[in-house]
């Protein structure tokens, strides 16, 4: 059993700053252990979301000494047992309390996303698919919604006035999903684009980096449907040209 | 308490909200307490049928805990084994529970199932595909043939995602991080029925009323009343202790199952699940002197559908038409028990499991393309390679097989207007659940008790509605722990309950264990009558433990109370001093009710099958 040194960011929407603790910290403990003790023992009302603590549900995040992470899945034999561990909330999204944030811009961008929309299934009813061609959808459905790659986005991270024409990686996951879905019947390309500011990353692999679940955001979600919007624009740069005036919100499920 | 908070200057008594606003209030035709996959299930069919419907959450949308499911949801789709069709499953299913399960559950259960996975991929779930394009189905414990379907091994979070994404679809309006502390019925003439809820926002501490004809509990279980669990701390029995006192019923309550393989180091991961279909794909168990011990532990019950020898069990894998299934797929409880046992005999792993291997018998490649998040979860959290050495497991409170008494078809309780699906319902799995049973469960009864929760509501329209004197005394009780001063910290009691249940009401109990526990239980519940929270209402989990305690407390008491009266043994309820099952106890249930702020408890007779559906348990296995 050691002595770890933590420094936790309390406060609300009107401000807050750093508390130092110290806690016992024990073999094989995460960041999340720790902070459970804090509550258990010496802050009750610290404000900390968490479920699975095993990195399946994404509720955990946070940034821990600057970098955003899991708090569930980073273990203390990560750090230097002298260093001084920092936990703060993500920066991307307001606080709402000490290490929880206001992620709703996360909620109300999935609603712009039109549904899933098969064609008519095989003739005996069923519907077929080949493991090959389910599999780049399944990456991308790996994703845990933990919004880690929202948070460490440049575009939005410390600019709140792209938010409303920049739906983020998580959403271009998703976007990229539906696209390769071999039964989706839609062309999301378009809607991408205009909508969701795909054509604002200019893929700097941040996003990459930072998903706990390994996903290549960048190189297979986001690159390649650049990729087949240039294929259907032709000339991007007169097509971009055009757009620069940004639209907020997303245009009607019809123009999908 | 009337005074300011220091720090945000908001009124830390009820009377604030009534005097200068009244509480924030709702209308809806059905309100789904619950946002797993039973509550987003519900609130589909509810929506479907009409109804004006609201998902309330403890936590954000896609969190809760289905996402943690991982071996896949059990369908007879027949894609693998043409042989399989619902009846088997119905049987399976029957002996897994081993024959305590309300059979009209387990027989919608085993029929509607495989349409429910379909309907999954209709809205755009993309499951692991066999070689002719179908959906892939997989071995699991108790399971006659490869049934279930799944995506690798985190098939809970396809699903819960791909429902999330219907339901938003749809427009369904959510409340993430709600929590309801109480739903309100009114007695009448004939009978009780629902009129409202009332609960709060976590982000605000501030209440919320919803005025409601029909709710539908989809809250889940029970196990964070245990030390060791592969649950959420969601898991605090809410809609197991709501239905109660609102009037409601429980049946079933002695059947906690005991996932056989938890991860048990280091011990901050003790619990943590690790999937069945690792031994589905092949993983086996041994002791610390290497020996496959399950071969020691085959009941009479399930000797002549279970290999005994290691060659048969191995052959099993390619060819299930002339070989029998190894003991190591077992129905849960069984395995469960012969661990335990194992450890305490003195042959268990280093840190107190036993260990699974699936290192030495599958390559690299199989098993991290198979078991994606179990390798990640070992290697991460453990410094583990599951592809080149064994693991160290032991048994993890996992799953509650009892639950709110409902109606077979339409899931709806003895209380009218109140319905519960999934883990918080009881009767389908009996007394021990088979893996893979619970996500077809949720999507099954999900669906019936939102379209029956809907169709009462077009009936009661217009009748539902709480009084305000009602909202501000439940308010009053929700604040109290704030005006206590130098009462008891929720985490102890907390952590003294987890300590009680573990030790007096696991795997292996005796009557007079069971009735020190109800001492101790009776003991804590005095403790948290008087709890004291620092801080403010703002999203304070101290307070949101000290709300979600007496739900814990209630529910640990009906658990203990079931099992000091079952005096046998069967499924995942294991009496030492009455070991073995009785025939007398195969025929009753034991329901439980709540009587003045007391567990009261009276048998029932089981429901009992048509002949027809009889002699799907002559034929031979």
């Amino acid at each position: 059993m050691t002595e770890l040194k933590m420094r936790v960011w309390r406060g609300d929407a009107s401000g807050g700053e750093l508390c130092d603790f110290t806690v016992e910290a024990e073999e094989g403990e995460v960041v999340l252990d720790a902070i459970h003790k804090l509550q258990a023992t010496q802050a009750g009302d610290l404000a900390v979301r968490w479920n699975c603590k095993a990195g399946k549900c994404g509720s955990c995040s946070a940034e821990i000494n600057g970098r955003p992470r899991l708090l569930c899945m980073t273990r203390l034999a990560d750090f230097d047992p002298t260093e001084t561990i920092t936990v703060t909330p993500v920066r991307a999204f307001p606080v709402i309390r000490d290490l929880v944030t206001d992620v709703s811009f996360n909620y109300e961008k999935a609603k712009e996303v039109p549904a899933f929309a098969p064609g008519p299934p095989d003739a005996d009813g069923k519907r077929r698919m080949m493991q090959a061609d389910v599999e780049r959808g399944q990456e991308f459905r790996k994703c845990i919604e933990c919004f880690l790659c929202q948070d460490v986005c440049h575009v939005v991270r410390d600019h709140e006035e792209n938010k409303p024409a920049f739906a983020g990686p998580r959403f271009f996951l998703r976007y990229a999903e539906l696209d390769m879905h071999p039964l989706d019947t839609h062309d999301r390309r378009e809607l991408a684009q205009e909508a969701a500011g795909l054509n604002m990353c200019n893929i700097t692999k941040c996003c990459t980096d930072v998903c706990p679940e390994g996903i290549k955001i960048t190189d297979n979600a986001i690159i390649p449907m650049k990729e087949r919007v240039v294929d259907r624009k032709y000339d991007p740069l007169v097509w971009l040209g055009s757009k620069i005036p940004r639209r907020g919100g997303g245009p009607a499920r019809e123009d999908v | 308490m009337t005074g300011r908070h220091p720090m945000t200057g908001n009124r830390m008594d009820a009377e604030a909200e009534t005097e200068a606003h009244g509480f924030e209030t709702h209308d809806y035709d059905v309100v789904v307490i619950g946002g797993g996959g039973a509550g987003l299930r519900a609130a589909i069919a509810a929506h479907d049928a009409g109804a004006k419907v609201a998902i309330v959450c403890k936590s954000l949308l896609g969190k809760a805990h289905t996402v943690m499911a991982e071996g896949g949801i059990a369908a007879s789709l027949g894609n693998a084994w043409p042989e399989d069709n619902w009846k088997v499953h119905f049987r399976d299913t029957m002996r897994g529970g081993k024959m305590l399960n309300n059979y009209r559950m387990a027989e919608l259960h085993a029929q509607e199932a495989p349409e429910r996975v379909l309907e999954l991929e209709e809205w755009g779930a993309l499951f692991d595909r066999t070689a002719e394009g179908l959906i892939s189905q997989r071995d699991f414990g108790g399971h006659r043939y490869a049934r279930l379907a799944h995506v690798g091994d985190r098939t809970g979070l396809e699903m819960i995602r791909t429902l999330q994404q219907r339901a938003v679809s749809l427009g369904i309006d959510v409340f993430m991080e709600c929590t309801i502390t109480e739903v309100f019925s009114t007695g009448g003439a004939d009978g009780t029925s629902i009129s409202g809820a009332v609960g709060y926002r976590r982000e605000t501490g501030r209440f919320l009323v919803f005025n409601t004809p029909s709710v539908v509990l989809a809250t889940g279980g029970i196990g964070k009343s245990y030390q060791v669990t592969s649950n959420s701390w969601e898991y605090t029995g809410d809609g197991h202790a709501l239905a109660l006192r609102a009037g409601a019923s429980l049946i079933n309550m002695e059947f906690v199952q005991f996932h056989p393989t938890g991860m048990v180091w280091p011990l901050s991961v003790r619990g943590l699940l690790v999937t069945e279909s690792v031994r589905g794909d092949g993983g086996v168990l041994r002791n610390s002197e290497g020996r496959r011990f399950m071969f020691d532990y085959i009941p009479d019950y399930f000797k002549d559908e279970t290999a005994d020898t290691e060659e048969e069990g191995d052959r099993w894998y390619e060819d299930k038409k002339n070989n029998r299934r190894p003991p190591e797929l077992l129905p849960r409880d069984e395995v469960a028990r012969a661990i335990n046992s194992e450890i305490k005999a003195g042959r268990g792993s280093p840190h107190g499991g036993v260990f699974l291997d699936i290192a030495s018998r599958r390559d690299a490649e199989f098993i991290r393309r198979r078991l994606p998040s179990m390798y990640h979860q070992f290697k991460e959290l453990a410094d583990v390679d599951m592809t080149a050495e064994p693991m160290e497991i032991g048994p993890t409170c996992h799953y509650v097989m009892g639950g709110v008494e409902v109606d077979a078809d339409s899931q709806v309780s003895i209380v009218e207007g109140l319905y519960a699906a999934g883990e918080v319902a009881g009767g389908m799995h009996g007394s021990n659940r088979l893996g893979g049973n619970s996500l077809s469960d949720l999507l099954v009864f999900g669906r019936r008790a939102g379209e029956s929760a809907a169709a009462h509501a077009e009936k009661a329209k217009g009748s539902a509605g709480l009084q305000s004197d009602a909202v501000k005394a439940s308010a009053e009780r929700a604040l109290a722990p704030f005006a206590e001063e130098g009462g008891e910290n929720p985490y102890t009691i907390q952590k003294d309950l987890q300590d009680v249940m573990q030790r007096l009401v696991g795997i292996i109990r005796t009557g007079e264990e069971l009735r020190e526990s109800l001492t101790e239980i009776e003991a804590l519940k005095q403790r948290a009558g008087h709890l004291t929270v620092e801080g403010h209402r703002q999203y304070n989990p101290g307070w949101h433990l000290a709300l979600d305690l007496p739900n814990m407390l209630l529910i640990s008491e009906c658990i203990a109370t079931a099992a000091l009266e079952r005096e046998e043994s069967r499924g995942g309820h294991t009496r030492d001093d009455f070991p073995g099952p009785n025939d007398e106890w195969g025929t009753k249930n034991l329901v439980l009710t709540l009587d003045d702020e007391s567990v009261h408890l009276e048998h029932q007779t089981l429901p009992v099958m048509s002949d027809e559906l009889k002699t799907l348990f002559e034929e031979p296995s």
